[in-house]
């Protein structure tokens, strides 16, 4: 099995830890979006809280689709290419946008 | 502040970055990627325990389960915002070549994380019921 292993392989194993950190932070987001959705259907259903449980779960796929993207670019051949700002600021800008969902659905 | 405001710029501009310094080695980088993600998990973990407090304590009264669900929500909106900016200025120092950016930050949330626990058991201890 490791002798399959191409030449480039980095005797430090830095992209598989890298990928398994995304993993890890896919696996908190998850923890985030089902607490988003006990929330949002938590002491009867009203419009603002399904809004703000879908923008929750939709916020949630879009970090899946961001880290699924990351681990498959890691995942190559070589020298992996490094994360971009634009990336790194749309992972942060769904972990940003779910508070704000979770400030709506605490306060309302 | 400003400093904050031409980082900010940098976030959606990635060619600047690229223009700048050397790249360094991957590893280091891949490294710098992955603080980035620890610290993107503690602010998950901030967010989650917001909507934690806010289910898992009812029978508190609204001002207080309101006021700790959103000082932790703040915290995990400060803590990723905070991730992100580092990740930059770290990226940023190892192309230039210089030291990497000292930050007290791990320290003001390592207190107030303190201040919120110490509220809590307050609170649960003395039973402030709604």
């Amino acid at each position: 099995m490791s002798e399959a292993v191409g030449p480039a392989r980095d005797p430090g194993l830095q992209p598989e830890r890298t990928r398994l950190a995304w993993r890890r932070t896919t696996l908190a987001s998850t923890v985030a979006a089902v607490l988003a959705a006990k929330a949002a259907l938590h002491g009867g259903v009203s419009v603002a809280g399904i809004v703000a449980g879908a923008l929750c779960c939709g916020l949630w796929l879009a970090f899946l689709l961001l880290a699924h993207r990351r681990i498959v670019a890691l995942s190559g051949q070589g020298v992996p290419a490094a994360l971009t700002p634009r990336h790194a600021t749309a992972a942060v800008l769904c972990a940003v946008a779910t508070a704000v969902c979770a400030a709506a659905l605490v306060v309302v | 502040m400003i400093e904050f405001v031409r980082n900010v710029r940098l976030w959606f501009a990635p060619e600047q970055v690229r223009e700048e310094g050397r790249t360094p080695d991957y590893r280091f980088s891949l490294a710098n990627e992955r603080t980035f993600l620890a610290w993107l998990r503690t602010a998950l973990a901030l967010i989650g325990g917001g909507f934690a407090v806010d289910q898992f304590l009812p029978d508190l009264r609204w001002g207080w389960r309101v006021g700790l669900a959103l000082a932790l929500l703040a915290a995990g909106v400060l803590c990723s915002l905070r991730a992100v900016n580092h990740w930059m200025r770290c990226e940023r120092a190892m192309r230039r070549g210089e030291d990497l950016p000292a930050s007290r930050f791990p320290a003001l949330l390592g207190v107030l994380v303190a201040v919120v626990a110490l509220a809590m058991a307050v609170v649960v201890l003395v039973g402030w019921e709604g």
